[in-house]
């Protein structure tokens, strides 16, 4: 076997082993050792016992490890992750809610539009969707489930708008996304900030649509003299316009060039510790649970890159990119279609795995490819960082919809929840061919705030 | 069971720990931007302080996120399986995919923090010259923490594959939705009372 056909085994292999369940930081590292024995193994190296461990890939896996000790890019990735445990537990997403209820009840379908615009603001501040689907089913199902919403919409509008979090920018998935394709994170949260507020307004605009040609599915909620203007201005002002403030400092502070993405984040965390002082829920256990959690998430993300790094270090030096490369340069392929197939192989991995993973281990295999049909790095970042919304909406791994399902128990069944989320899905591929049509919706932000790209 | 607690205890501790670095992370670089912006004057040791607390967090923590089964698994079959096969399954696999890599760790990094250690090593990110050679030594560390981790994991295999039941893990914070999750209908109830106060 040559090099390269050993490269492509150690891939094949994988994807069938990963499948048995393994923690998959440690597949890919042991993997990554395996396979580097072999790579880097000299003839007649092997003389004596000790000799066995005089391998290059020894110094390989340490070196790896290293680099992301100190990469400071992935220094965000725990910054952010503690500004949303923080804002989690700072007891703001009922108040959040129902104020942005009250200013919007003269809309139709008011309840599903707030639920859609808490969802959003909260999941952007926090980033962690398995909390915002989950107590947003306990806050926001039940209030629509009392006025007789169709109860599929009404998890639909959840599951979407929770998953929200991981596409507009500070995100974490961008954080990692620029880590593994050696991007600039500033120009990938320009470049989000457009394609987000696009498919969340698209959200809302069908929500409207669909509630204002079919009024059974949303009826307006009875409404006994509702609190005055003043007082709900009021409640706006103390919920909804402290969290958008500080996800936009953040965020602007990135985008103007003021702080490095750590550097915000880590003034959000502070930010967010503050908030939740200000909301009386800072307590010391609270804190402490923020710290562990944060703790924990990291290691679970950046344990993934010590592995994926050597892996990819040893699939690439096997000559396992160019292999690829060559064989699907060879196909005569438009760019187009080279796109179209791109997202659905990665449209197809969210239905069994998570973005982390499919961002970490499968789309560095695309990476290479961009430069032999001329896509800009970005556009194709941004069209999968829209797809990877379809990884958690998707059976039979539909993260968003467990969550719910998890919460609500007995209140509505898994299919019902999967039958509110489809015309979502469907909005997502809608916004990938708009964005397809008009690159401008990603790429102009970037180029108005740091000049053109040039590769 | 006593051994794996004692084992996890310490992964536990160890983990917690050095999760408070994201304290000092966060008020550490707060504080760098507060000097640079405010007071015009930004500190040497900043970046290298940033780099060390973040790296040392995930680091220290690999044992920690393995003895709280953070760690990602594409589950979707196994989560289907029988507790026993998921049992053998694990305690076969531990032997190829985890050992392997770790002991790497442990074994080749000793090697290089020693190095570092002789030569005192610093790093060029700054005129500070901060030392790096407790930091490569982290390394090792972690790769020891991860194998000891290792063993109480396979000796919860041998337990989980004799009752057909996984042992019980160590009580610790848990994310929102687990705990929401498993909570039943009355204590969500509870839950959202409370929050709406």
């Amino acid at each position: 076997m040559t090099n390269p056909e050993v490269a492509l085994m150690m891939l094949a292999l994988f994807i069938v082993l990963v499948l048995l369940g393994f923690p998959i930081a440690f597949t890919l590292l042991a993997m990554g050792v395996a396979f580097g024995y072999y790579a880097y193994h000299r003839e007649g190296s092997v003389e004596v016992f000790s000799d066995i461990f005089n391998n290059n890939i020894f110094y390989l896996v340490n070196q790896n490890t290293y680099s992301v000790m100190e990469n400071p890019i992935l220094v965000a990735i725990p910054l952010f992750l503690f500004m949303g445990y923080v804002v989690e537990r700072a007891n703001i997403v009922d108040k959040l809610f129902f104020s942005l209820y009250m200013a919007a009840r003269n809309l139709p379908g008011s309840l599903a539009i707030a639920a859609l615009l808490t969802c959003a603001v909260f999941s952007t501040a926090s980033g962690i969707v398995g909390a915002v689907v989950t107590l947003m089913g306990l806050l926001a199902f039940p209030a629509m489930a009392n006025a007789n919403y169709d109860k599929s919409f009404a998890a639909g509008v959840i599951c979407a708008g929770g998953t929200l979090g991981i596409l507009i920018p500070p995100s974490i998935m961008l954080i990692v996304y620029a880590a593994i394709a050696d991007l600039s994170p500033l120009r990938l949260y320009a470049a989000a900030v457009f394609p987000g507020l696009l498919l969340a307004g698209l959200y809302i605009v069908y929500v409207i649509v669909r509630v204002y040609f079919n009024p059974a599915l949303a009826p307006k909620p009875t409404m006994e003299n509702p609190p005055p203007p003043r007082e709900i201005y009021l409640d706006l002002l103390k919920s909804f316009v402290p969290l958008t403030v500080l996800i936009a400092l953040v965020l602007g502070s990135i985008l103007g060039g003021l702080a490095t993405p750590a550097e915000a984040a880590a003034m959000g965390a502070l930010g967010g510790m503050v908030l939740a002082v200000l909301y009386r829920s800072m307590t010391w256990t609270k804190l402490k649970e923020s710290v562990f959690l944060t703790a924990k998430a990291t290691a679970m993300v950046c344990w993934l890159f010590v592995g994926s790094w050597t892996f990819a270090s040893v699939f690439s030096y096997l000559g396992g990119h160019d292999i690829i490369a060559d064989f699907v340069g060879g196909l005569d392929m438009e760019p187009w279609q080279f796109l179209v197939l791109a997202q659905l192989i990665i449209f197809l991995l969210g239905w069994p795995l998570e973005w982390s993973e499919i961002l970490i281990i499968f789309v560095p295999i695309f990476l290479p490819l961009l430069e032999v049909f001329g896509v800009n790095p970005y556009f194709f970042a941004m069209l999968i960082a829209l797809n990877l919304q379809t990884s958690f909406l998707t059976p039979p791994m539909a993260m968003s919809a467990y969550y719910l399902k998890g919460v609500l128990k007995n209140q509505i069944e898994l299919m019902e929840i999967f039958r509110g989320i489809m015309p979502y899905l469907g909005i997502v591929i809608l916004t990938m061919c708009l964005m397809y049509a008009f690159p401008g919706i990603a790429l102009w932000f970037p180029d108005y705030l740091f000049g053109p790209y040039i590769p | 069971m006593k051994f794996v607690h004692a084992i996890e205890g310490l992964s536990l501790w160890v983990g917690r720990a050095f999760g408070w670095c994201i304290l000092i992370l966060t008020l550490s670089v707060s504080y760098e931007v507060f000097v640079r912006y405010v007071l015009n004057a930004p500190t040497v040791w900043a970046f290298d302080m940033m780099i060390q607390m973040y790296g040392a967090l995930f680091l220290m923590c690999g044992a920690y996120a393995l003895a709280q089964d953070t760690h990602v698994r594409a589950d979707v079959l196994y989560r289907l399986f029988p507790v026993k096969v998921q049992a053998s399954l694990d305690f076969v696999l531990y032997f190829l995919f985890f050992f392997p890599g770790v002991l790497a760790l442990a074994w080749y990094g000793w090697e290089i923090a020693a190095d570092s250690w002789r030569y005192k090593e610093v790093s060029f990110n700054s005129p500070a010259s901060i030392q790096i050679y407790f930091f490569k030594s982290l390394i090792p560390l972690a790769g020891f923490l991860l194998a000891f981790q290792g063993v109480a994991e396979l000796v919860r295999c041998v337990m989980a594959f004799r009752t057909g039941v996984w042992p019980e893990r160590l009580v610790d914070v848990r994310e929102t939705e687990d705990i929401l999750s498993d909570a039943d209908l009355e204590t969500i109830s509870s839950f959202a009372r409370d929050n709406n106060k």
